[in-house]
């Protein structure tokens, strides 16, 4: 089929603006990259995990107690829309592994014998599972045991309800309950230092002294099961025994921090995206509108020959679809590739026995619907003016731009600039509309930036206060249930320790009205030097009466200083009692409620005691330290804050690297997009105006200036309103990726915000320069012999 | 002033190839008024650029005093023209941006010698407009815009191709005015390129060019003034 005239000229008019088309295509690409990359991974997170919570037959229901006879299961097995329920045995444990000097912990979960479990099933990776008849043999968690080397038949130290056993490794297992798989106190997955221990039943109700009991419960429900009925039910149920809490998925760990994550992927998907698709509706909005204000002579032409306004009004959408068209091709290819890459990435802390990662085609349809309305949006106002153009109208030359001399005229004369600069002004005063948006493209590119690099920032912030001036022990020792604080003075005789102080944490439903939520109360004395709470204006020493919550906690409850909180402390106390906020103070990780540990006591109507020891180490003893604690009796975890520290400062450091990388070229592609469009419609506009210049004898320098310092002057300006429309968009980032987990403390240092600039400015200097280019080509004869 | 020796331009387009100049050789006196004349593609307006520095011999020479045109760069040739030469062309090219003091500013800031703009508009009647943009003035008062530019620099020579082209006989007649003024007060060696014919009738002398050569050259005796001259 021979093409028509008007398609060849479609086409031939994509060559001819090939690099402008590029560099809008380019724009839209990131947009369309962005979105494929945070929906493709979500997607890829979240429909893996439902495949695996399938196969695995992951739990709904999560409960703790101290100690409940395993008699009690028929009637919870009874309770309306319970499908499945296994007891267990789930304890922490300190580790002595091979080579390693310092402990490591883990967490011991029981497998029923004789039977597979019916939740939370693990899938071996290799080996198989323990033999009942071999109490020392355990499964390890995958990561844990590729983290050691494991292989079946290696052996390692554990050291359970205070003695020392040796087990034997026959398997290594995923599984959907450990996911994300984190230690206690500890900010990203580290896993050399803690994992996951598979263990027969009776081999642990042995070892745990828990002989015909259980300290661990899941449930799976029926479909269409009310969540919280069986949650209430249970909850009565497990009372007598110590109940320390049941929830629903949607707080046990490994899930949250699933959720979290495909909320942030999903947010980036909302805000990022679009900032690309607006500057896309202004790039295209200004080419075309160039490109017809270029081809009045021929859209004439065409009317006159009997072209409809449709036709016209086609021809001009179709250029700009063709420009979205490009940019979704690369975006979704460039997309693609980063999802995948991604998705490996969050395979390094998210243990899935298969990643589907196929990005579905609902998210490339929507991408591309977004891509092709950016453009048209873009487009119709240029392609609308064209089709309406009356023939003879548009036959005859366009009128001379008209200057008036204004306010801002006299305010010039007043300075008396050189011409060229006044050339500049004048064309900025003059199509002040086009100048204001090209800077607002120019403080988007630098917007991206700022947003997206403020991360490093934050997470500075984060590990200063979590470590620098909240938790400044080196080591916590915590013990599997609440110990009499003598424990304090028996850990201060260990080995290399400098300071030993007692620390008090319980699991702890609060409520204020309507509202309830769940929370860790911890006890933190006054005098607390190690594990301290920090506000915005120091330390905050807990009064001896009253309870001090978390910016986080109190609003979720919307409780200020001087509300009266129910407490529930479940396992603790039968009945909740009323506490007063005392004060609120900001914090980063987690939903903190703190009470001073004699209060606690006081409440629950006990001797004082401990649930963990904080201690300051010396550093020349650290291995004696390490030594003595693999061996001590009674310890039921050691966190290391050092091997904490350093496994999230590693970990943030190479995502940021790259994450940073990705940023760069997303905000310089929006820069060269703007520079190098808004200075090609320069120098089209202008090349007789540049080309006068140097025939009066201005050099190629000057004339370059008067097109490159238009730009350079609004790329400078756009700064400032570049970096406020970054820190909004970093705000309203720090709320959406805030959890019950951490709450992201907006920090944006100075050194981003110059980043971000440089990048901004480097990129637009350097478009201009591509530029500057045709300006030394100009052809001064024919210029001069052609009528505008 | 000017000195040709076997000036010779040729444009080659892919297989077409087209001898704009063809061995000239010519002298132009300093202080006259020539006038150019000949068809289209005869070759007048190569000489013109090649003159004014704008455009490169492709063979032959050219010296403006002693000054050897055809050996300059691009650099050398910018500087020449900043400081030697005016031209005016037939669609004016002000810089629409500017007004008619700023247009002429754009020369008297970077001349080594130049008048003040306002002397330079007031040179050719503009001192009520000075500042009016471009689009504000007519076509005659444009192009007179262009000639106070062209002249402010006080150039040697004064370049000008078709300056009333585009321009009615009455304005054409006051355009006219302002070049003889100008080459006979400040004595600029001025060239015209026209298509008309009458316009010869005002010049010190009149050079024909037809396919790339001169064809005649002539002095004129009994010059009109511009205010004769009519069509």
């Amino acid at each position: 089929m021979r093409m028509r005239a008007l398609e060849r000229k479609l086409l031939r008019d994509l060559g001819r603006l090939w690099a402008q088309a590029l560099a809008i295509a380019a724009v839209l690409g990131c947009g369309v990259a962005v979105l494929i990359m945070a929906l493709g991974v979500s997607d890829a997170l979240d429909r893996s995990r439902a495949a695996y919570y399938e196969r695995n037959a992951f739990a709904d229901i999560f409960a703790s107690v101290r100690r409940a006879p395993l008699t009690i299961l028929p009637e919870i097995r009874a309770l309306s829309g319970v499908r499945a329920a296994e007891a267990r045995v789930s304890e922490f444990v300190v580790l002595d592994m091979p080579g390693r000097q310092r402990p490591a912990t883990a967490q011991v979960v029981t497998l029923p014998e004789g039977r597979d479990t019916t939740l939370n099933r693990p899938t071996l990776t290799f080996g198989r599972l323990p033999n009942p008849d071999h109490p020392e043999e355990v499964v390890v968690g995958s990561s844990f045991g590729e983290a050691h080397g494991l292989r079946s038949g290696d052996t390692f130290a554990a050291n359970i309800g205070g003695s020392r056993r040796e087990l034997t490794v026959v398997g290594a297992a995923l599984s959907p309950e450990f996911i994300y798989t984190i230690g206690p106190g500890s900010m990203m997955p580290d896993a050399a230092s803690h994992g996951v221990i598979w263990m027969g039943q009776r081999a642990a109700e042995a070892a745990f002294n828990m002989t015909g009991a259980f300290d661990d419960l899941v449930l799976g429900l029926d479909m269409r099961t009310d969540e919280r009925a069986v949650i209430e039910a249970l909850d009565l149920i497990l009372e007598p025994y110590g109940n320390y809490g049941v929830h629903g998925r949607a707080q046990q760990i490994s899930h949250s921090f699933l959720d979290a994550e495909i909320e942030q992927l999903r947010v980036m998907a909302y805000v990022l995206p679009p900032v690309f698709l607006l500057i896309t509706v202004f790039l295209v909005n200004m080419v075309i509108g160039r490109i017809v204000a270029l081809e009045r002579l021929e859209i004439g032409l065409l009317k006159a020959t009997g072209y409809s306004d449709g036709a016209i009004l086609a021809h001009y959408l179709l250029l700009a679809g063709l420009v979205a068209a490009v940019g979704i091709v690369l975006g979704s290819l460039g997309g693609t590739y980063l999802s995948r890459w991604m998705a490996g990435q969050f395979a390094r802390f998210y243990e899935f026995p298969e990643l589907i990662h196929s990005v579905s085609w609902t998210t490339h349809a929507l991408a591309a619907i977004a891509g092709f309305a950016a453009a048209t949006v873009g487009a119709v106002r240029a392609a609308l003016s064209a089709a309406r153009l009356p023939p003879a109208v548009a036959m005859a030359p366009a009128p001379p731009p008209h200057f008036n001399r204004g306010v801002i005229d006299r305010a010039l004369d007043a300075v008396r600039m050189a011409t060229p600069d006044l050339m500049i002004a004048r064309s900025i005063t003059r199509w002040p509309l086009r100048a204001a948006t090209s800077l607002l493209g120019y403080a988007l590119a630098t917007s991206v930036l700022v947003a997206s690099n403020f991360f490093p920032d934050s997470l500075d912030r984060i590990i200063d206060l979590a470590f620098d001036q909240s938790n400044r022990q080196d080591a916590i020792l915590t013990f599997p249930s609440d110990v009499p604080d003598i424990a304090v003075e028996e850990i201060r005789k260990l080995p290399g320790v400098i300071q030993a102080e007692g620390n008090l944490s319980m699991a702890a439903t609060l409520r204020h009205g309507h509202l309830e939520k769940d929370a860790t109360l911890q006890g933190l004395s006054a005098d607390a030097d190690l594990a301290r709470v920090v506000g915005e204006n120091g330390v905050i020493a807990i009064p001896d009466r009253g309870l001090v919550l978390s910016d986080r906690l109190a609003e979720t409850l919307e409780a200020r200083t001087g509300d009266l909180i129910e407490l529930d402390l479940p396992g603790h106390l039968a009945d909740p009692v009323f506490v007063t906020v005392a004060a609120q103070v900001p914090q980063v990780l987690g939903l903190g409620a703190y009470m001073s540990p004699s209060a606690i006591n006081a409440m629950l109507d006990r001797a004082p005691a401990v649930s963990a020891v904080n201690v300051t180490l010396a550093a020349d003893e650290a291995a004696a330290f390490h030594a003595a604690v693999k061996t001590m009796p009674g310890l039921g975890g050691a966190i290391l804050l050092a091997d904490n520290r350093r496994s999230f400062e590693k970990t943030v450091a190479e995502n940021i690297g790259a994450m940073t990388t990705i940023y760069i070229l997303l905000g310089s592609a929006i820069a060269v997009g703007v520079a190098y469009n808004a200075a090609r419609i320069q120098l089209s506009e202008r090349a007789r105006e540049l080309a006068s210049l140097r025939i009066l004898g201005f050099g190629r320098g000057d004339v370059s200036w008067v097109l490159i310092g238009e730009a350079m002057i609004l790329v400078v300006c756009a700064q400032p309103l570049g970096w406020w429309i970054g820190y909004q968009i970093a705000a309203l980032m720090t709320r959406a990726f805030s959890s019950d987990l951490y709450v992201l403390p907006l920090v944006v240092q100075p050194a981003t915000f110059a980043m971000a600039s440089l990048v901004v400015i480097l990129a637009a200097f350097g478009s201009v320069m591509l530029v500057r280019r045709r300006v030394d080509r100009l052809d001064l004869v024919a210029v001069m012999k052609s009528r505008e | 002033m000017f000195r040709t020796s076997a000036l010779t331009k040729i444009y080659e387009t892919g297989s077409v190839r087209v001898v704009a100049l063809d061995a000239v050789d010519l002298t132009l006196n300093g202080g006259d008024l020539t006038v150019l004349l000949g068809p289209s593609g005869s070759g007048k307006s190569t000489l013109l650029n090649i003159l004014g520095g704008l455009d490169h011999a492709t063979s032959g020479q050219v010296w403006f005093r002693d000054l050897e045109l055809t050996g300059l760069g691009d650099r050398a040739l910018t500087r020449y023209r900043r400081d030697n030469v005016g031209f005016v062309f037939q669609f004016y090219n002000l810089v629409p941006s500017l007004t008619a003091r700023e247009n002429v500013r754009l020369i008297t800031d970077i001349a080594p010698d130049p008048m003040s703009a306002e002397e330079a508009l007031s040179l050719v009647g503009l001192s009520a407009r000075l500042d009016h943009f471009p689009a504000q003035l007519s076509g005659g008062e444009q192009q007179r815009v262009a000639i106070a530019r062209a002249v402010a620099k006080r150039p040697a020579v004064l370049l000008c191709d078709e300056p009333t082209g585009a321009l009615d006989s009455k304005t054409g007649v006051q355009v006219l005015e302002v070049l003889d003024q100008v080459n006979r007060e400040m004595g600029t060696t001025t060239v015209v390129i026209t298509h008309n014919a009458m316009i010869q009738r005002m010049a010190h002398r009149v050079m024909h060019f037809a396919d790339g050569r001169l064809v005649g050259d002539a002095r004129i005796t009994d010059r009109l003034a511009p205010s004769e001259v009519a069509w």
